[in-house]
Order: structure tokens, then sequence, then C-alpha cells
């Protein structure tokens, strides 16, 4: 199976992405994930799965630096960034949603996104932007701009201006999809984006995932319980159960695994 | 909050005027009264020049302490209400702002207005300083390390350093020089400082509603997301202590101009928590807050408890004979204090500055407003 997926990419030409190699993770007993390895290719949706408590979440926060793995190393775009801090791989272009969303609560809608612009908007420092008019002024506006291609692409336009504590559930999950998008991120990770919504809600999240996909061509890593959805929206499929990988592949193959129906499938049944 | 609500008419044609800190005719308006009828104060007193005394002479005192007191709020402010960054140190800042703004006129002869910027910067250093157990502690533990600051700074301030700062003796401020003003010297601190102040409270308001304000709301409100998505939090927990101390610095080095004399018994942990009430009251997180907070508590202390006091002082003793006049002053002063202090955080948590929210939006909203 393994040799398929190399000869697959080699095919269609896709570069590896994020190369997870062989990483473990424990917090003092408790192996969250032991030896899990896998590629996320260039362009493509990776869904993540397995039961709760599997360590889909943990290697989430590895590859964002959050979690420090023992060992194995994490690359990205070929080179490792084991030794970056979180915020300096968010630089590099990987952004992410959280399952226990993580907004800023207190600030509005439009804040929200407008903060994950941060990283390119440069010009605005202590002194300008305390001056304010000029430099920065400029730049807010500039990145106003792409910030409200955002909130008109999620159909946010009516709560632009309401604080994020005020809002429903459903409402958060996606105004935390609009701040992931607002880094402009060429890897994003989405931990659970559809968790806890009805179905009317995730087939709107779903819409918005396969958009922005094809809109913008993102290479996206989901996590997601819901395996039916889960079959229709990626392209790979990686299992994992008790911090191992036990198995990966299309969703076809996935199906049809052995493996995956005892340890998860079959649960669900 | 409904902040974007307007009166019916008022839109916004470009992101530029969705930005403007008064968006509305009413508010432009307000402002602008309210800047004009401070400029104007000192004139309407009898030492006006201009044979008015529609204002008491001590007003101008009493605005220009709200006014240095307000930039140390502003300060305590961006570390707290924007940074979520708790201190009970900041009186400590406000006095290292005023002894090297002081030391510095005495010493070497620098000049009022280069020597309060100066202290500013100084109070920064020392603030990042005190600042860096921010990177490892939250919440509790961090008052802890910054109450650390309140007593370390006036201890090194008091002993090894008594030689420069006269140790638990006075002070003495030279004069402010100021290109030879004549007017009564309150009344030349009065022009210099209001402005100032409303320089610095701009400056701030600029600041917390730009990219580096909002790096600093991502601190407060989710750290974690914050360093996920590309905000460096060590950084801006060190720049929030930072740009808190330089405000703190600004107020003590004005404050040491403005009274002529300092003592270090001034800057004490009782100072640093009437801060803390003054932000929590006036509203932690709004722009209006610190004003609002400082104005109410002058207000509270100067006048309403006073009034109170002085009725107590004759019925209080007249009820029960075992009460000395003089006890009634000084156990009912702190304990009124206290008292209206806990009847506001029950009554409103978040602040008269979100009272003033709300009120603005109910104004914006009534009836027949177009
Ligand atoms: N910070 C932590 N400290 C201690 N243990 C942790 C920590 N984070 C995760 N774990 C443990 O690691 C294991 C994997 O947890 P993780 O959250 O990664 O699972 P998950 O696959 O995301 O589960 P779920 O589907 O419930 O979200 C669990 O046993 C969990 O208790
Ligand atoms: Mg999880």
């Amino acid at each position: 199976m393994e040799v398929n997926i190399v000869a697959d990419r080699e095919k269609l030409n896709m570069p590896v992405k994020l190369r997870v190699d062989n990483i473990s993770l424990s917090f003092g007993g408790i192996k969250a994930l032991r030896n899990v390895s896998f590629d996320i290719n260039e362009g493509e949706i990776l869904a993540v799965i397995g039961p709760n408590g599997a360590g889909k979440t943990s290697l989430t926060n590895s590859i964002n630096g959050f979690y420090t793995p023992q060992e194995g190393t994490i690359y990205f775009e070929g080179k490792p960034i084991n030794h970056l801090p979180p915020y300096k791989r968010a630089k590099l272009g990987i952004s992410r949603t959280f399952q226990n969303i993580a907004l800023y609560t207190n600030a509005t809608v439009l804040d929200n996104l407008m903060a994950a612009r941060h990283i390119h908007m440069k010009a605005t420092n202590l002194i300008t932007g305390a001056i304010f008019y000029g430099v920065a002024q400029r730049e807010e506006i500039e990145h106003r701009r792409r910030v409200e291609e955002i909130i008109d692409f999620l159909e946010m336009e009516s709560i632009r201006k309401t604080t994020v504590g005020a809002l429903s559930y459903g409402l958060r999950k996606r105004v935390e999809l609009g701040r992931a998008l607002a880094l402009e991120p060429t890897l994003l990770l989405l931990d659970e984006p559809m968790a806890g919504m009805n179905v009317e809600e995730k087939e709107d999240m779903a819409r918005f995932i396969i958009d922005i996909h094809e809109r913008q061509g993102t290479t996206i890593m989901i996590i997601e319980h819901d395996i039916g959805l889960v079959m229709d929206i990626s392209h790979r499929i990686v299992v994992l159960d008790f911090g191992q990988k036990i198995s990966e592949g299309t969703p076809q193959q996935i199906r049809h695994d052995e493996r995956v129906i005892k340890a998860y499938l079959g649960q669900e049944a | 909050m409904a902040s974007n609500i307007r009166p019916a008419g008022v839109f916004d044609t470009s992101y530029a005027q969705d930005m403007k800190i008064n968006r509305t005719r009413t508010s432009r308006f307000l402002a602008n009264a309210a800047f004009v009828a401070v400029l104007l104060l000192p004139l309407l007193t009898a030492e006006g020049g201009l044979g008015l005394s529609v204002v008491p002479a001590v007003w101008v005192g009493i605005v220009v302490r709200i006014a240095i007191y307000t930039i140390a709020v502003i300060g305590l402010n961006i570390l707290m209400g924007y940074t979520g960054q708790i201190s009970l140190g900041h009186a400590a800042f406000v006095g290292v702002g005023a002894y090297s703004g002081a030391l510095m006129a005495r010493l070497w002869g620098i000049p009022f207005w280069i020597a309060v910027p100066l202290a500013g910067l100084f109070t920064a250093l020392v603030g990042l300083l005190f600042g860096l157990p921010s990177l490892r502690v939250k919440g509790f533990y961090l008052a802890m390390a910054t109450l650390a600051a309140q007593f370390i700074i006036p201890w090194l301030m008091r002993y090894p350093m008594e030689r420069l700062t006269n140790g638990s003796r006075p002070l003495e401020v030279p004069d402010p020089q100021f290109f030879g003003f004549s007017f009564g010297p309150q009344v030349v601190m009065y022009y210099l400082i209001i402005p100032l102040a409303v320089l610095m409270a701009f400056l701030a308001r600029n600041l917390t509603r730009s990219r580096v304000g909002r790096a600093l709301i991502s601190v407060r409100d989710n750290d974690l997301a914050a360093e996920l998505l590309g905000i460096n939090v060590f950084r801006y927990k060190l720049l929030a202590f930072f740009v808190s101390s330089f405000y703190a610095g600004v107020a003590g080095a004005l404050w040491a101009f403005d009274i002529g004399s300092l003592s270090l018994d001034k800057f004490n942990l009782a100072l640093s928590i009437e801060f803390l009430a003054m932000l929590i009251i006036g509203g932690a997180g709004f722009p209006l807050g610190p004003l609002f907070g400082v104005a109410f508590i002058n207000i509270l202390r100067e006048n309403i408890i006073p009034n109170v006091v002085s009725n107590f002082k004759v019925v209080l003793p007249n009820v029960f004979p075992f009460i000395a006049v003089a006890d009634v002053e000084s156990s009912l002063v702190p304990f009124l204090f206290g008292l209206a202090l806990v009847i506001f955080l029950i009554v409103e948590p978040r602040g008269l500055a979100y009272r003033w929210e709300i009120l603005r939006i109910a104004w914006k909203i009534r009836p027949y407003a177009y």
C-alpha cells in the first residue's frame, strides 16, 4: 500500500507539503503518539480519523509546535521545523482551527480575523501604530479588504461587528475557520470543524472546506468523526488508534481495511 | 456588544471612515465640547486674568491631578485591560518615573520637557525587566511577581540609592522651566499637562486599535491561539510591560514637576491598588475606562466621602457617646471608600465605560433618532 501511494504521487507529481517522520509523544506514562509517520501532499485534503483519545489533537499540536514530540522529525516543504516555536511555524503558512473553539472572545468577528493578518501586516509597529494616521491606517485598510473577502465568502456580513462571545456555537466554528483563513495558510489544519453541529451547519462547513480547496488549492488536514463526510471530502485518510497509525489510504481502501473496521468503523456501526 | 449601532443615515462609505474614533456628529461634538471646556477652565477662575471667578481655583489643581492619574491608569489599561497581565506594582513604576525625572533635572539640569519623556523611557526599561516573569507565570503568580516589584523598587530607592533619592526624606524638584511663561506655575502646568494627557490618550487609543493592539487583545483572550496563529506572545507581553511602564513613568515625572517635592511613601502598594480600583471601576479594556475611573474616584474621595463623613461626625458621637469625633473620620473614610467600590463592582463589574457604551447605544436607537 505504501508503495502504491508513492507511485501515485509520482504520477500526479505532487510534492510533499508536510512530512511527519516517526514521531512519538508521551505525557508521563501516557503515550499519545507512537512512531507515527505519514505525508501530506501538496494540494490534497487528508483526513485523520480515529477513536477518542487516539492522538489526533496531539498530532495537530505537534505539527504546530505546541507539543514537542520526544522523538521524530516534522518537515514542512522539505525543511525540518522541530526547532521552530509555534508562531514561526504560523509564519511559514501553517494555520488551524481548534477542537474546543479558541477565539478571542471579547473581540469582534472583524478583529478576530484582522488579528490573524498579524504576520502579513509588517509596517505597523509600536511607533507607526501609535501614530496610526499614514502607515498604519493604509495597512489597516489594505488588510481590511482581504478580511472582508473572507467575511463575504463565509457569509458572515451580518455579524462582522458582533463580539464573538455573543455568537452561537455554529457561528463561532465558522468564525474560527475565517480566522484560520485570514492567515492565508498554505497548510490548513482543521481539528473537528463540524463537531457538535447540526446537519445543515455541517453541510455549510463541508461546502466551505471544499470551496477553499478548489479556489485556493490550500492543502488541508482535517480531523473528523463523521465517517460518511470524511469519505466524501478527503483524498486520503490516515487512521490512528491508541497513538499508532493503523492504516493509511484512499477512502476506498480505508473502507475495506479490516483493522480500521475493527478499531473504529465497527465501533460506530 | 452592538457598538456598531448608529443612527439611520450614518453610513460608512469607506473603511477609513469606519475606523474613525468618533463616527457620529453627536460623539464628535461631545468630545470637542469637553476639550474646549477643559482648555477654558483656568481662565474662568479668579486667577484666570479675565476677572471671572466662575470656577473655584482648586479645580485647576484637581483637573491636573486627574490628567496625571489618567496617564498612569492608561498605562495600566494597556497592560491589564488589553493584554490581561495583572500588575500590583504600577505605583512603583510611577515612582521610578517621578524620581528619575526629578533627578535628571536636579543633577544635570535637563529641562522639564526632555526629562519627562526620558523618565518615561527609563521607567519603560525598568518595567521591561520586571515584566520578565510574565513569560513564565500568569494570573495569581504574576500578581505575586509584580507585588515583588512593588516592594523591591521603593526599597532600592530608599536604601542603596539614598544618596540620590534622599531616602526617607523628601526630595525637592526644581521648578519646571518652559520658555519663560509667566502664568502662575499651576496654570502653566495645566496648559502643559492637559494637552500632553490628551496626546498620550490619543496615542494609546491608536495603538490599541492597530495591529499591535489586536495582538495584545489576542494574548489576553487566548494566548495559545495567539501563539499558534503567528503572534510572538512573549514579545507582546514584554511590549505591554514596556508601554505600560512608559505611561507610568511619564505620569510620575509630571507628578514630580507638578507637586515640586517627592516622598517615597507615596508610591506604595495602596497607590497600586488605587490604580487598579480606578481601572476596574472605569472599565478595563475600554478606551475611556481610565478617565472615567480616575474622575469617579477623585469625586468620590474629594466630594462625596468628605460630605458624608462631616455629617456622620455630628450624628454618630451624639447617638453613640462612646465614639470619639476623631475616630469617625479615620475609620469612616477607608470604610466608605471600600464600600463604594464593592457596591460598584456588584452593580457594574464591567465598569463605567461599559455603561457609557450601553447608554450611547440607547441614545442612538432612541425613537425618532432621525
Ligand atoms: N496536555 C496533555 N497532558 C496530558 N495528557 C494529554 C495531553 N494532551 C493529550 N493527552 C492525552 O493524550 C491522548 C491523546 O489525546 P488527544 O487529545 O490527542 O486525542 P484525540 O484523538 O484528539 O481525541 P478526541 O477525539 O477525543 O479529540 C489522550 O490519552 C489524552 O488524555
Ligand atoms: Mg481531539
